[in-house]
């Protein structure tokens, strides 16, 4: 135990935290999403995350930036990463559909039991990240250094940083934003009567296929900003970076309250920072060990996490 | 009936594999008895070809491939087959592989494992089929403790890489304040053990997960302790993103890393800015600067491709195999005893090939040379002096 590492670097851990538990949220969302909706755990959601990460690394390579560029001025700045952006998006919001469509969808129109679904999203999971992997020989590639890290203030000791504000105003506008389609739109109106009850929410008018439909895009969606704002941050990925990243955003929505949007904000500001208090307190080796232990001890006492499970019950 | 017909079509099918099988054992078994070159064996070369640390595997392959490829040029009736067990470094993938090596009885000798994880794990199923192995690069130095009898080692351990890393970063780098960090794989913890041996007292030290991608805490720990050089025990991709995060965040010191580190695909993942400056150490001499026509025959093989690490290596304890088999030993025992009273030099490192009874290079043997990465490429720096 080292608490002169906690303590001396208290802010300094809890921005970095934040910072990668806003990536969390945005993952957890997709999972949130569709679990509200479905009561189905998109496995497969990781990936959807990986397909973006390479596909906003190829955007700047067709540009013609590499791991060796040196960083662009502003005008081709904003281009590149309003092209990656564009590009990851739509990518993983593909990736997702796809994976309705091909999967799930057919398993749906046969009543299959609840654990076909999870047996074919683990497999989806597998089939994406050994498609990747192969086509790739399991290589780790890095990127362009679009944005090099300055820092802009200081707080209480601790730097913060242009990405780490960059990160942290892009998923709050990206929550805010979801949040008001949830809550006030037409369609989000139809997501959350099919949550509450599909069969009569289908008797009242709403397409249930189209709303399950339109749940995997705005998760994909949420995914591919998470997957951009990854590359411009840590600026590498793999077949399977998806994996370990996948596990902490589920997990950090179940800590949220699986089903509930905010929750699945809280949840990934709250684990990315405790990881964080604990590679400080015990060194880097006790990492996820204390991620997990914060888990399952919160779920002994609230077992539908911190906000409950709500995408259903949200306000009519 | 027409059931039964195929049913016995299968059946006759079947024996006449298992027959035209025994047919070829017999055969090949019949070729091992006199002292004339033994045909149509294997030599298996396990490592990373795929994955993260498939840069430091495939320059030790192709090390082999070519060695293997000269051998069959020149012995176009009698050739020698190159299998190869991609482990991808994995430690939990090495042991099915091993057993697939011990399975094919025309395999009579391993290069590799590759890596010092996979190693511990491979390593007692190939004693116990006693099929002999010359690592060309795995380090941990308790790998030739075990009392395996087939276990022998091409390059030094990291007894003397370590030690040789410390008295840089002591003497050359006169750093006062160093910081350590593992990746808590057999090799990574055991060459920073050796190094802190050498340079006393840390700055602080953290461990990270090999696959671990966001390093902010232990970079926050670095950075506070004022550290000017970081040593790192582990492989090029975590070397990577560590070092690309720590000189994001303002980091302006100097790492320093061994062998696992020392590969080209390092400063892909670190980009050519960042990596700039770090030293890799190595207990091998510059492969590009190898003897003999190594050089030229490997970059003609392989697409123009300079040498990476341990290629050298690789060529030249693959010839030792290939003398052995083309001396007639043809089976694992033979070419076993043959290794262990081996005494010849090297053609590419130029190392007198020589190994104690636990499988060690002859000390006198070992060399550790500093690299640095300067303009986007690994090179030469300095050997570093003994003690």
């Amino acid at each position: 135990m080292n608490f002169d590492e906690l303590f001396g670097n208290f802010p300094a851990l809890t921005i970095t935290g934040l910072e990668q538990g806003a990536i969390y949220a945005l993952i957890a969302l997709g999972y949130t999403l569709v679990y509200g909706v479905l009561r189905l755990i998109n496995f497969a959601h990781s990936e959807v995350f990986m397909v973006g990460t390479f596909t906003a690394l190829w955007t700047w390579q067709a540009l013609g930036y590499d791991q060796n560029s040196a960083a662009p001025a502003l005008g081709p700045l904003i281009l590149a990463i309003v092209a990656g952006l564009v590009v990851a998006m739509a990518a993983s919001a593909v990736t997702a559909v796809t994976v309705e469509l091909v999967a799930y969808r057919p398993l749906r129109r046969r009543n299959a039991p609840p654990l076909a679904f999870l047996i074919t999203a683990i497999g989806a999971s597998f089939v994406l990240a050994e498609s990747f992997g192969i086509s790739t020989s399991r290589a780790p590639f890095g990127m362009p250094d679009l944005i090099p890290q300055k820092t802009v203030f200081t707080l209480f000791g601790a730097a913060v940083t242009n990405v780490q504000l960059l990160i942290l105003g892009v998923t709050l506008i990206m929550m805010i934003a979801l949040d008001q389609f949830v809550n006030r739109s037409r369609m989000g109106r139809g997501i959350r009567a099919v949550a509450q009850d599909a069969d009569t929410a289908a008797l009242m008018g709403v397409n249930k296929n189209r709303v399950i439909l339109l749940v995997f895009v705005l998760g994909g969606l949420m995914a591919g900003v998470g997957a951009l704002l990854w590359d411009l941050r840590f600026g590498y990925t793999k077949f399977n970076v998806g994996f370990l990243i996948g596990l902490k955003a589920f997990s950090a929505a179940v800590l949220g309250g699986i089903g509930n949007l905010r929750g699945a904000l809280l949840g990934g500001l709250l684990l990315g920072v405790v990881e964080n208090y604990a590679a400080g307190l015990f060194g880097g080796d006790w990492k996820d060990f204390t991620g997990f232990v914060l888990l399952i001890v919160l779920l002994m006492f609230r077992p539908t996490g911190l906000l409950g499970e709500s995408l259903g019950r949200a306000r009519a | 009936m027409r059931q039964k017909l195929a049913r016995v079509l299968g059946g006759v099918a079947i024996g006449a594999l298992v027959f035209s099988g025994a047919a070829c054992k017999a055969d090949s078994g019949s070729d091992a008895g006199g002292s004339k070159a033994a045909c149509d064996l294997k030599i298996g070369f396990f490592g990373p070809l795929t994955g993260d640390a498939a840069g430091l595997g495939i320059h030790m392959r192709n090390g082999t491939k070519l060695a293997i490829d000269q051998y069959n040029k020149d012995n176009a009736d009698c050739k020698v087959q190159l299998s190869e067990y991609d482990s991808q470094g994995d430690p939990a993938k090495a042991p099915a592989l091993a057993q697939q090596a011990v399975g094919d009885s025309k395999v009579v000798g391993i290069i590799g494992p590759a890596f010092s994880g996979e190693s511990e794990v491979a390593d007692p199923i190939f004693d116990e089929a006693g099929l002999p192995i010359i690592t060309p690069s795995a380090t941990r130095p308790s790998l030739s403790t075990k009392n395996w009898k087939i276990f022998h080692r091409g390059v030094g351990n990291d007894t003397s890489q370590g030690p040789a890393a410390g008295r840089y970063i002591k003497n050359v780098l006169k750093a006062d304040k160093v910081y350590v960090v593992d990746d808590q794989s057999a090799y990574g913890a055991g060459l920073v053990d050796e190094v802190k041996k050498v340079i006393g007292a840390t700055a602080g030290e953290d461990k990270i997960q090999v696959k671990q991608t966001n390093f902010s805490a232990v970079v926050t720990k670095i950075k506070s302790s004022g550290a000017n050089v970081l040593f790192f025990g582990g492989y090029y991709t975590e070397a990577g993103l560590l070092l690309k995060q720590l000189k994001g965040a303002g980091w302006t010191g100097t790492m320093v890393a061994g062998d696992g580190v020392n590969d080209a695909n390092f400063i892909k993942v670190a980009g050519q800015q960042v990596a700039e400056g770090t030293i890799l150490t190595c207990p091998c001499a510059p492969a590009t600067k190898a003897k003999g026509s190594f050089v030229t025959d490997y970059k003609a093989s392989f697409d123009n491709a300079e040498p990476g690490t341990y290629a050298d290596v690789s060529y030249d304890i693959t010839k030792i195999m290939l003398e052995g088999i083309k001396a007639g030993k043809a089976s694992r025992a033979d070419l076993l005893s043959f290794i262990n009273s081996y005494n010849g030099t090297g053609g590419a490192t130029g190392v007198t090939y020589k190994f104690e009874s636990n499988g060690e290079l002859d000390p006198a043997q070992v060399l550790v040379w500093a690299f640095k990465v300067n303009a986007g490429q690994v090179v030469p720096d300095i050997e570093i002096p003994k003690a």
